[in-house]
């Protein structure tokens, strides 16, 4: 693997690097420190800026009208888009827009129609409807919410938790069990929509996050005809499984780009802060925050960007995926914990991003998969049969 | 916490002399109980609910009494305060609209 950036890489990341500080950091001067939106005006001005940098919809296929940039060249942007205070969970405020729902790239023709393209014009919002409360990290026995089959209509009964989105949607992804016998291979991916009778968005579940919630919905005799499964009945697992593993890079860079946010502004910090006489930077203690920073950062970079790389070129890159998100979520809460801890009083305060980050970090640990069941594919995929 | 912000509604005057610089989210009513706005104490608010509180009174002349939540989950309560409403009563209290304070796009609540 190359580890240097190309020419082309090289304009990208400092055209979204611009876009960033120029256009994004002064607007968070002016809003809430736990926001998520901007004000309509200033997302429409920007997504016009993302369009006419050629970046918008980066996630969508080149044949949908995607700009055709490379999975590697996508998670050096996504470092880059995630380096302000609300970066984490709504980087640059979701003005490079975005694909939606990639499964729905794989759906009928009919499927497309009714709900990816009216979801790339923007008109449509979907939602991913995988964990329950009985788990989320181990789906293919978790998953309780029940679809019986009734002629051509099928009707889903159950619920989930965790669903991000899932009140201001239109649609969503539901994962139930249509076989009780048959395990990972008997579980399907229905699109649902939400305004048919049946489905209920219960509560808000309220975390440390406090803008970008998570949702608990509830299924009670929702009926969804045939035509609305997505792929084949009882292959379900394997749609929810390769969105789990793709979505692990993209969420390990989020986490790079916030600590390299939180070390450059520590490193901008120390040698002006003087306690006793002396600037911060000439503390030892101070150094080696600054040094064990340093590493964590470039060792989740590179695990990244390998496993972006392997995905690349099509080849299998589960564990590498696992790697990242294990080590760029890990290491991303090690260095927020460590810059708040060199700003001191103001490190914990909403006057600064830390305390958001610190909050949000902790999160990724378990987001997605958490630390230990990305252990558990990593040591699946270096010992393989011997395990079983 | 129960999803619906139940607690007893006090006169405006007595609060003001009671709230504090939380971060929270609060319910304004008319002298009916209707509520008439619902809003919030965030990172940037001067003094907390104490002051957002008596910032939307001096704008809102029907708003009587007044009832709180001290939450640091602000943002997330707030919206599903606002959603509640819209359940419960078809749509959003008078001065979210008038004042256009209410998120780009609200979600929808079906609370059991």
């Amino acid at each position: 693997m190359d580890l240097n950036l190309t020419e082309e890489q090289d304009m990208i990341v400092g055209m979204v690097r611009r876009f960033v500080r120029e256009e994004v950091l002064p607007l968070e001067l002016d809003l809430d420190p736990d926001a998520d939106e901007l004000k309509p005006e200033d997302r429409e001005r920007l997504v016009e800026k993302t369009r006419e940098m050629g970046l918008y919809g980066l996630d969508i296929p080149p044949e949908y009208g995607g700009p055709d940039i490379d999975l590697v060249t996508r998670t050096l942007m996504a470092i880059e888009m995630s380096q302000h205070r609300a970066g984490l969970y709504a980087p640059c405020y979701g003005t490079f827009g975005g694909a939606g729902l990639a499964q729905l790239f794989e759906a009928t023709d009919d499927q497309k129609e009714r709900y990816l393209y009216p979801t790339l014009r923007g008109e449509k919002r979907g939602f991913f409807g995988l964990s329950e409360p009985s788990g989320g990290s181990d789906p293919a026995r978790a998953i309780q919410t029940k679809a019986v089959q009734d002629g051509d209509d099928w009707i889903i009964n159950g619920g989930k938790l965790w669903i991000s989105g899932a009140d201001r949607a239109d649609f969503g992804l539901v994962f139930a069990r249509t076989d009780a016998d048959k395990g990972r291979n008997g579980v399907t991916c229905f699109i649902v929509d939400t305004d048919m009778p049946g489905f209920h968005v219960r509560r808000i579940v309220h975390t440390l996050r406090s803008a970008h919630y998570a949702t608990e919905l509830q299924f009670e005799d929702l009926r969804v005809p045939s035509t609305n499964i997505l792929g084949e009945v009882n292959r379900g697992f394997a749609i929810a499984n390769d969105r789990l593993t793709r979505q692990r890079i993209p969420y390990a860079a989020g986490c790079i780009g916030v600590a390299i946010k939180a070390q450059e502004m520590a490193l901008e910090y120390v040698p002006q802060r003087e306690t006793f006489g002396a600037p911060l930077s000439t503390r030892q203690s101070i150094q080696w925050m600054l040094v064990d920073n340093e590493i964590d950062i470039k060792q989740s970079i590179w695990i990244t960007l390998e496993a972006a790389n392997k995905a690349n070129k099509g080849e299998p890159f589960r564990k590498e995926a696992a790697m990242a998100k294990l080590v760029a979520t890990e290491a991303g809460g090690r260095v927020v914990d460590r810059c708040m801890q060199m700003f001191g009083g103001l490190g914990v305060a909403k006057d600064l991003p830390f305390e958001r980050w610190f909050r949000e970090m902790r999160i990724r640990r378990i987001g997605e998969g958490p630390s230990e069941v990305q252990r558990h594919v990593i040591a699946r995929e270096l010992l393989g049969a011997s395990l079983r | 916490m129960a999803i619906r912000l139940d607690k007893p509604w006090v006169p405006v005057e007595d609060a003001l002399t009671r709230l504090r610089g939380n971060l929270g989210v609060f319910e304004l009513a008319d002298a009916d109980g209707q509520v008439v706005y619902i809003g919030f104490a965030g990172g940037k608010s001067i003094y907390g609910l104490k002051g957002e509180v008596n910032h939307a009174v001096e704008k809102m002349p029907e708003a009587q009494f007044v009832r709180h939540e001290v939450n640091t989950a602000y943002q997330s309560r707030f919206r599903e305060l606002l959603m509640v409403h819209v359940a419960d009563h078809g749509d959003l209290p008078r001065y979210n609209v008038e004042f256009d304070m209410r998120p780009n796009r609200l979600g929808r609540l079906s609370p059991a």
